[in-house]
């Protein structure tokens, strides 16, 4: 687990955008973080970084979208998914199986239903009302031999303590 | 025993997009012969917004019986009908294919030709069930839980989107800070109902007001979390209106604005968001400003409803024919543009 401290939504957009240079194919996100965290910016910053030029908007209304850039970017939200069989309609592992990376915010509620290989990205409010605190966890193997390169990518904001 | 003149075309429509099971009647696109809806927001009120899978159970259980009492309330038998339109996108996958897939049957049993609705385009046409004079070119402020958009109708089927929401939209910012605020679903309605009590008195920040015909209410929800979080004691009536007061602000500057710059004749309203009372006050003030001929649907038009649906879908069927029977549910079909 490490983190990074940002100020401002356009820093937490420039991590993602460096974690994004990192995806292959297959990669799974899980983003955690209460409203207004900045979930959702972070999966703008992401795409961005894929080359996505359509604009990245709140899922949480069809619950599903799908962008081309570099890699294929599904973006996931599954905030009113109560019961963990309702996952199943989201059809996750075929997404997963395919030439895309998938963004899934409010993924921790759905943990069980997921691989045991993922990255997990939490943000947290800070003091000021721009300031938050995004933390990293290599979930699984995939990750795990990553970490060293991912903390590296992010270095320029990593807590100095 | 049919209500309808024999000139008449009947349109069947179905809505099954979101959390609302509706059926209606619609002669030539305008008369509406019935309109009846199941509402499912009680299911989901205590989940703080639609639950998907809770929504296709629900659609499946009121189909038939809602189909049923838009044919008896509107006198009509099947062999009157002259097509059914059902809406096919945008939506959630599960409620649409409910929909689209009664509509198919239907269409198959009856012999008649099954037309597939745009939801967006049914939001655009709720003005013309009601008004089918409405003048052209067109600025339509589409509001709702899923969609934040202006949209300039030059004429029938003849769309720009001028600008829409490049994160959340309009709908779902209410829902989630109703949520914040412990208020409950759906959102729309009980800030504004709250809001009447209360004062303006927070300037929240009016998010991309100068910047074209785009939104973005994402920074707006985050802006009144955080100062829930740093005045837990604030008034909730006060943060409601003052969130409602920035969200109107920007919706309407802008419709007025796109208005007034393509040289609209009328600036009309539709979706969910539009059966919001100060929302509807300040849209009628700005066109009174700028010489504008507004057009505020009654609020059951507003909501989802199939009335919307019959109509696109008679208008559909006349300038491009029947649809496919193998069209299928579309979750973020966009509006189509010339």
């Amino acid at each position: 687990m490490f983190s990074a401290q940002t100020s401002a939504v356009e820093q937490t957009k420039a991590i993602a955008a460096a974690i994004a240079g990192m995806c292959r194919a297959g990669d799974l996100i899980v983003l955690v973080g209460d409203l207004g965290a900045g979930k959702t910016a972070f999966c703008q910053g992401f795409g961005e970084a894929l080359g996505v030029t359509s604009p990245i908007t709140s899922p949480t209304f069809t619950l599903a979208q799908e962008y081309e850039g570099r890699l294929t970017m599904h973006h996931l939200d599954v905030y009113r998914i109560e019961q963990l069989e309702e996952v199943r309609d989201l059809a996750i592992p075929e997404l997963l199986d395919g030439d895309a990376v998938t963004l899934i915010e409010w993924g921790d509620t759905i943990i069980p239903a997921l691989p045991n290989d993922f990255l997990e990205v939490r943000l947290t409010y800070g003091d000021g009302d721009d300031d938050r605190t995004v933390a990293m966890r290599c979930v699984g193997p995939g990750w795990s031999s990553r970490s060293a390169g991912l903390q590296n990518a992010i270095r320029a904001w990593m807590d100095q303590t | 025993m049919s209500t309808a003149e024999p000139s008449e075309q009947l349109i069947l429509g179905i809505e099954t997009s979101c959390d609302e099971t509706a059926a209606a009647v619609v002669a030539n696109g305008t008369r509406v012969l019935s309109n009846v809806i199941s509402s499912q927001i009680d299911l989901h009120a205590r989940y703080g917004g639609v639950v998907p899978e809770v929504a296709s159970r629900a659609h499946v259980t009121a189909m038939t019986p809602v189909v049923a009492q838009a044919l008896l309330e509107a006198g009509v038998e099947p062999g009157e009908l002259h097509g059914i339109a059902a809406t096919h996108g945008p939506g959630l996958v599960g409620s649409l294919l409910v929909g689209v897939s009664t509509a198919k049957a239907l269409a198959l049993v009856w012999d008649l030709p099954f037309v597939g609705v745009n939801h967006l385009e049914a939001h655009l046409y709720a003005s013309f069930v009601e008004e089918p004079d409405l003048e052209m070119p067109l600025v339509v402020l589409l509001v709702s839980g899923g969609h934040t958009m202006l949209v300039l109708m030059r004429g029938h089927g003849d769309y720009e989107v001028l600008g829409q929401t490049m994160d959340d939209a309009a709908g779902e910012a209410y829902d989630k800070v109703a949520r914040q605020l412990g208020l409950g679903y759906p959102g729309g309605p009980i800030i504004d109902r709250l809001a009447m009590t209360g004062k303006p008195t927070i300037a929240f920040p009016r998010p991309v007001l100068n910047e074209g015909y785009k939104f973005s209410f994402s920074g707006l929800k985050t802006s009144v979390i955080n100062h829930i979080r740093k005045n837990p004691d604030a008034k909730t009536e006060d943060v409601a209106a003052s969130f409602q007061e920035a969200v109107v602000d920007v919706l309407v500057t802008k419709a007025r604005r796109a208005a007034v710059e393509t040289g609209a004749k009328g600036l009309a309203t539709g979706g969910g968001v539009a059966a919001n009372s100060r929302l509807r006050e300040a849209v009628i003030d700005a066109c009174l400003e700028d010489g504008l001929t507004p057009f505020l649907p009654s609020r059951s038009m507003c909501t989802d409803n199939a009335a919307m649906v019959g109509a696109v879908g008679w208008w559909r069927l006349n300038s491009d024919g029947p649809s496919p029977l193998d069209t299928g549910a579309t979750p973020n079909l966009g509006l189509p543009v010339r």
